[in-house]
């Protein structure tokens, strides 16, 4: 059966060049890279090399950069880095940190705890596309405001939030901004520099790299609070034992990711429009999220009087992987937060589906799923009591 | 200060029998002029199930369902159907949520309430062919 692989979103192989870069880190260079002798110090190189390259793609120094196990820890210590600093600020009339209803969990529910443990939190709403309103954050913004943390990108829906206009915002105010850029990195360009950044998390596997293994972006003298405490690692922000075949996969992931993005990028929004235009013209059909302002590899739909659920099982059995955001597939029965926030009722979350597409996807694979959908949506159309056309 | 160890491990997958009744539902589809129809769940909350049933001396000749939720919800409904074709209407009332469930060789725990939507909306048709017959 023929094998089509558009869940690029969920996750990536790790590139041929990547792996074949960390393959030495495991067994022949494998000193402790904080050890001091020879092998230590070979291993450190490395960790230093891999530094430079993700600072690179997002034109920051590389002392700027500290590694971390993934996006979600990255998130983490951006969110609770500073405001464990800003405990005074806890039970202020005005927002200590405002972020967005469409923020992906590992900010969402960390936000949540901030707010269980005494700090003021503002969740921004989004309008139809997922799309921040600029002037509803420079309204909430007081003087007891010390974080905004919007995501660059959507996980879900793939919109492309404001940042340079947040950025410019935030810095005006001396406001410290965090974005989510897991989504994002090496599909837009990324300038920390030119959109005033001030903390930016990236997860390795998202972008052809090893899972496990990501980095935080802290702006120069930036003041962060750690959460791990331990040997005193990475400026004693994150201690624990280097990743160091992880590290140096996520490095040679960010340097192809710079230096193959722009032919990347027409690849995957060629293909992409594609299949935005042969799903379409599936009856009651319709794309969630931005016409435009979206990830290039994006392309999010959902289907009147069908579930996701199910949807994505017979595409698995055509040989598809996909993803939904519909309640069924989820751990607490509950339709995607992103979803709701962008107005749609429980039973249009439901019939949900994300592509997302890969450096890796042909047009030969767009033409497979264009062929094999439509089936699949009338198929549990007739079996809907949902469906009376 | 915070309650941990809420969550699950997701190691809960559908058996094959499950998937062979998504992938081949049986009885599935609209009825003409059926004898009673049960309809249970609601589109909020992500299933909706529809059976129809006909009758001949208090005994389920022909059955059909529909179905719009997940995998387990459509398994669900079509071993239901299967299960009480042919049986009288006291024997199918009988048929419980945990039947279902256990028919088709478990569930993910957190899929249990789409085999209760099957039995409840089998109910619901007899239910509904003993109002229309009251003698």
């Amino acid at each position: 059966m023929k094998k089509v692989y558009m869940d690029y979103a969920a996750t990536t192989p790790v590139d041929k060049e990547v792996l074949n870069e960390m393959l030495p880190y495991f067994n022949k260079i494998y000193g402790n890279p904080s050890s001091i002798h020879y092998f230590g110090r070979d291993a450190l190189e490395a960790v230093e090399n891999a530094r430079e390259q993700v600072g690179s793609l997002i034109n920051s120094n590389s002392d700027e950069i500290i590694f971390t196990s993934g996006g979600t820890e990255s998130d983490n210590l951006a969110i609770k880095g500073v405001a464990f600093l800003n405990k005074k600020k806890r039970g202020s009339k005005g927002a200590n940190i405002i972020t967005s209803t469409i923020e992906h969990p590992a900010v969402l529910e960390t936000c949540k705890h901030m707010e269980k443990i005494g700090f003021n939190v503002k969740y921004l709403p989004v309008d139809k596309y997922g799309l921040i309103s600029v002037k509803a954050l420079e309204d909430a913004i007081s003087k007891d405001t010390f974080l905004i943390t919007i995501m660059l990108a959507n996980n879900e829906i793939g919109t492309i939030e404001p940042i340079e206009e947040i950025g410019k915002i935030a810095k005006e105010h001396d406001v410290v901004f965090h974005t989510d850029a897991v989504q994002a990195i090496g599909k837009v360009p990324i300038d920390v520099n030119k959109s005033n950044i001030d903390l930016l998390s990236i997860s390795s596997h998202k972008i052809y790299g090893p899972k496990g293994v990501g980095a935080v972006y802290f702006r120069k003298g930036l003041k962060l609070q750690t959460i791990s405490h331990g040997g005193g690692h990475e400026k004693g922000l994150r201690s624990g034992t280097y990743n160091t075949p992880g590290i140096v996969g996520l490095g040679k992931a960010c340097e192809l990711g710079k230096s193959r993005m722009k032919n990347d990028v027409a690849h995957m929004k060629k293909l992409r429009d594609i299949l935005i235009k042969e799903t379409l013209k599936i009856e009651e059909s319709y794309l969630n999220g931005h016409p435009e302002k979206r990830l290039v590899n994006n392309a999010h739909f959902r289907f009147t009087a069908i579930e996701g659920e199910s949807l994505i099982m017979m595409l698995d059995d055509k040989g598809i992987a996909s993803a939904t955001g519909s309640a069924c597939s989820s751990m607490k029965l509950q339709a995607s937060h992103v979803l709701t926030a962008i107005g749609l009722k429980p039973e249009e979350a439901h019939g949900s589906l994300r592509l997302t597409l890969g450096k890796m996807n042909t047009k030969e694979d767009v033409s497979y799923v264009a062929e094999v959908l439509p089936d699949i949506v009338s198929k549990l159309r007739k079996m809907s009591p949902l469906w009376n056309r | 200060m915070e309650q941990i160890n809420e969550g699950f491990f997701m190691s809960d997958i559908y058996t094959e029998k499950v998937l062979d009744h998504f992938r081949n539902p049986r009885n599935m589809g609209e009825m003409k002029d059926p004898d009673g129809v049960g309809k249970v769940g609601n589109p909020t909350c992500g299933d909706v199930m529809a059976i129809y049933i006909k009758v001949k001396d208090e005994r389920i000749v022909d059955i059909k369902f529909q179905t719009f939720g997940c995998t387990a919800a459509i398994a669900s409904s079509s071993i239901a159907t299967e299960l009480v074709k042919g049986k009288t209407l006291d024997e199918a009332m009988k048929l419980s949520r945990d039947d279902v469930a256990n028919e088709l060789g478990g569930l993910p725990a957190i899929k249990m309430h789409c085999s209760n939507l099957a039995s409840d909306a089998l109910h619901e048709a007899i239910k509904d062919y003993r109002m229309k017959n009251k003698k």
